[in-house]
């Protein structure tokens, strides 16, 4: 089946089967492998796009569900090279290690703090629980999140 | 070596962060080759059986299905994997690396299916054919210790080895002492769970009969040679190729049986060969480790002098030995006494399988489970002794005064029987964590009853090895505009290797970190090298930079006076430039085209300790057994901090990852050897609502003397004392009950039975 969606600013057009996955479709269709597959269960978060504006498990969306949808994925967080405040707080907070789940974290915060630039901790905390990372302890994740609200705020009033 | 304003010591923001923060990183699940076949693995769904039919045919015939293979493709015997640290007795219990015949745990692979797609070999799993007879099962030590159910029928007994750790005369002490606690511990089954599953590429090219393989991690080169001699190639003719890793926590990259699957696939049919691992089949399948009991004593005098410690370990390897298998044995029994200076000790570790997945290491292996038994008993010993838990455990951490300090001899030896403690005062990161922690203020709390909830505080000390041996090797090669490149054998497990690296090569060379760049972890870019584990890379490795570098810059030297005529030890050399005193110069770029290529290899033995201590605030719900961290703070001492913001965001992920192991996470299994645990969602890790409140201090006031970089292994200390710990707080809250926390995970069930049976018995 035929499906066409806009993929940071692209549209796209891909012919996957009924059953793939929207992550496995970006990953192997559209060959964008920024977003990753942690565990095919929607419990890790570390395949989470942003559809329509919403924070989406990609590997428990399918690839037909997608149909004219606006999709942005790790790829389009930033600008190409140059790294957005979100980006930029994680890399200055140390909010990676080994770099697999930082792709859902980003997307996930992205889509919250477009929302929500005033989100509180307890707020990001919560949003993020469904977001898995083996390596942080997540604290420096939180801090680079909470030091990110700024740009977001500076974005929501311009808008 | 630079010694102002200096690269080490500084929080350098990573160099890896970009690619991963863009998501450009590649990762082994992002690789793709035309024309390649994807393999899935068929799993045995019983934990002890014999095989007596498997019918692919239906398989074969599926659209897509290019090829099955089993344990009858292998050969006449199939090959079981190689020991990365062997000894007299396990021989006979190596994994072989396919089933065939009998099956010894719930996921051991049986067969392999080759497709056009993972979806279609997934597919064809379900259409394969096999029967089995299933066997009663191997579950824990009583059963394993029955020797009723044998795992090697040709074996006697299910007993792999037993590690003796012995320091003078444990029972003299015992005769002379006071005092005498013991009790039987035990901590449970897990794993490491790195973010990213398992994955290989493997290529063969026919025409030169070399291979390829992709998605390396952690010790690439003893891979790559295990590799050869199992394909009965040079080792030449085989590279290890390491991309992105998604962690490794000592789990990932040891030699496994789907390895050797993909790669001996990959030549049969002559086809790129890609395989990711699923969640699901990640559990079942992937190094186990942590699941020991403890029976042990230890005597003091009665003014709380230790006097020595005794009894057995019973460490549940599974099925199998694997190449790493007996790591976490042979550690807990040296290390179980930790940073406490005990003079008398007889510990005997046994090493049993069972009809689980075979063990491997996981962060501090041994470590953990052996200072959560020895805080247990040195809290039991302070209620025993009446003495405060505090001045018990300061009495008897060692001193600097007392280094090198000797740790228990474990024998059989594997290379590495005896160890010493290197450097520094365990009193000093002791009382700069009860001071940092307020401990007096909050002691006050403790046992005491606020808003319905217990509040309990503890202390626990520990050491974390590092530097493993042998070597580590590296080159520098100068390039035609005056940058230079690093190649090192140390290989990334998502660490921040790159970072590390480049600021160690930075500061030896005296040039600025964006004049160089770092190729890793590739068997093809070095002749020889190892790897990261066992918190080796940044000592290892750095200490063969600075090596390489010094080489170096004694070549800039030599080519910098033929250009200047001069001799060259009438030179110095300080930030890239070759200087004479009469003022003329050279700088780096000038010399490029000498070709400048230097090497080095650091090899070294010793280890090296980190130590530290931990202490931790929790308040425990007594009807429903539910425990909250109120405050965790760790400060330990690694030598020489090379980088604040890495080793602080390693200390500091050990810790959340060890919160995981006393409360949350467990590898479940049924009586009948079946895994109980199939996704995340069954094997709880630590989320980012769980634990807010975890400070780390790290301290470099005693660096190694053994290696000339100074820093220590680090990156666990967060994690090795958590089990003690916390354990160790939750008795102490709840001591109005007189409960004793000796089994973990402290899940809020089993903090309610005990409450419970501790109210029946009162």
């Amino acid at each position: 089946m035929t499906v066409s969606f806009d993929v940071n600013g692209r549209k796209v057009t891909v012919d996957p089967a009924a059953r793939t996955t929207l992550a496995d479709c970006l990953r192997h269709d559209v060959g964008m492998t920024g977003t990753h597959v942690g565990c095919e269960h929607g419990v890790c978060g570390a395949c989470t796009v942003i559809v329509n504006g919403e924070a989406v498990r990609s590997c428990l969306m399918l690839a037909v569900q997608a149909d004219g949808a606006k999709i942005t994925t790790i790829e389009g967080i930033g600008a190409g090279e140059e790294l957005s405040p979100l980006q930029l707080a994680f890399k200055k907070h140390h909010g990676l290690q080994c770099g697999f789940c930082t792709p859902g974290m980003l997307t996930t915060l992205h889509a919250l703090l477009s929302q929500e630039p005033d989100a509180d901790e307890e707020r990001i905390r919560d949003v993020l629980s469904g977001n898995i990372c083996r390596c942080t302890g997540y604290i420096p994740i939180i801090e680079a999140a909470m030091e990110a609200r700024e740009a977001y705020r500076a974005k929501a009033g311009e808008s | 070596m630079r010694t102002v304003n200096t690269y080490i010591g500084s929080p350098v923001e990573r160099i890896e962060d970009q690619r991963f923060l863009t998501g450009t990183g590649e990762y082994v699940g992002d690789m793709s080759r035309e024309g390649m076949w994807h393999a899935v693995f068929l799993r045995s769904p019983v934990g002890h059986g014999r095989i007596l039919k498997i019918d692919a045919s239906a398989a074969l015939a599926l659209e897509g299905v290019r090829a099955v293979l089993t344990g009858d493709d292998m050969g006449e015997d199939v090959p079981t994997i190689p020991f990365r640290r062997p000894n007299p007795t396990i021989g006979p219990f190596a994994q072989p690396i396919i089933g065939r015949g009998k099956v010894r745990y719930f996921g051991e692979p049986i067969a392999v299916v080759l497709a056009d797609s993972q979806e279609i070999a997934e597919d064809a799993l379900g259409l394969i054919d096999v029967e089995y007879e299933q066997l009663p099962a191997v579950l824990d030590r009583e059963t394993c210790f029955a020797d009723k159910v044998l795992l090697f029928e040709a074996q006697k007994s299910n007993v792999t080895s037993v590690f003796n750790a012995q320091k003078g005369s444990a029972d003299e002490a015992f005769a002379k002492a006071d005092v005498v606690v013991k009790d039987r511990f035990y901590t449970q089954r897990q794993t490491a769970t790195p973010m990213e599953t398992r994955g290989l590429l493997a290529e063969w090219d026919e025409k030169n009969r070399r291979l390829r393989v992709s998605g390396a991690a952690k010790l690439p080169f003893f891979n790559r040679k295990t590799m050869a001699d199992m394909m009965k190639l040079p080792e030449e003719a085989v590279d290890y190729i390491e991309v992105d890793v998604g962690g490794g926590f000592g789990a990932r990259g040891e030699f496994y049986p789907e390895d050797f699957l993909c790669a001996f696939a990959a030549r049969k049919f002559n086809k790129p060969i890609k395989w990711v691992e699923d969640r699901r089949e990640h559990f079942t399948a992937i190094g186990h480790s942590r699941e020991c009991e403890a029976q042990v004593e230890l005597a003091l005098s009665k003014d709380g002098t230790i006097l020595g410690m005794r009894g057995d370990l019973y460490v549940n390897i599974g099925a199998y030995v694997r190449p790493n298998g007996m790591t976490p044995v042979r550690n807990a029994a040296q290390f179980m006494t930790g940073p406490y200076r005990v003079p008398n000790i007889d510990l005997k570790a046994h090493a049993f399988v069972s009809n689980k997945t075979p063990a491997g290491t996981y962060r501090g292996p041994g470590r953990y489970e052996g200072c959560f038994f020895m805080e247990r008993l040195m809290e039991m010993a302070a209620d025993a002794l009446q003495m405060d838990r505090v001045a018990l455990r300061r009495k008897n951490l060692l001193t600097n005064t007392e280094m090198p300090y000797p740790l228990a001899t474990v024998l059989p030896s594997d290379g590495r029987a005896e160890t010493n403690c290197d450097s520094g005062d365990y009193r000093e990161t002791f009382d700069r964590c009860l001071k940092e922690f307020h401990w007096d203020e909050k002691a006050k709390l403790d046992g005491q009853q606020v808003d319905g909830r217990y509040h309990g505080i503890a202390i626990a000390s520990f050491i974390e090895g590092g530097a493993s041996g042998p070597s580590e090797a590296c080159k520098l090669e100068l390039e035609a505009d005056g940058s230079v490149t690093l190649y090192i054998g140390s290989s990334s497990i998502g660490q921040g290797v790159e970072t590390v690296m480049l600021q160690i090569t930075a500061d030896a060379l005296e040039l600025p970190m964006d004049r160089l760049r770092i190729y890793h972890g590739s068997t093809d870019l070095l002749k020889e090298g190892w790897g990261s584990y066992g918190s080796r890379a940044t000592v290892m490795g750095g200490s063969a930079i600075m090596m390489a570098a010094e080489k170096m810059l004694d070549r800039f030297r030599e080519e910098a006076a033929k250009r200047l005529n001069v001799d060259p030890s009438s030179l110095t050399i300080a930030e890239g430039v070759a200087r004479h005193a009469d003022g003329r110069s050279v700088p780096l770029a000038e010399v490029a085209s000498a070709k400048i290529v230097t090497e080095a290899k650091y090899t070294s033995w010793t280890p090296t300790y980190t130590y530290g201590a931990g202490a931790v605030h929790v308040a425990v719900d007594a009807d429903t057994g539910h425990v909250q961290v109120l405050e965790y703070l760790v400060v330990d001492d690694v030598g020489r901090i090379i980088n604040p913001l890495t080793l602080h965001g390693q200390v500091m992920g050990a810790a959340v990852q060890g919160f995981g192991s006393v409360f949350s996470e467990e590898l479940a299994y049924d009586d009948q050897g079946t895994l109980l645990v199939g996704s995340l969602a069954d094997y709880l890790l630590p989320l980012a609502t769980d634990y807010p409140h975890i400070h780390c201090i790290s301290t470099d006031n005693y660096p190694t003397p053994n290696h000339p970089i100074g820093a220590k292994g680090a990156g666990e200390g967060g994690i090795i004392p958590i089990g003690g710990v916390v354990a160790n707080a939750v008795s102490s809250a709840l001591k109005s009950f007189g409960v004793a926390p000796n089994i973990l995970p402290l899940s809020p069930n089993r903090i309610w039975d005990l409450v419970q049976a501790a109210k029946r018995k009162a």
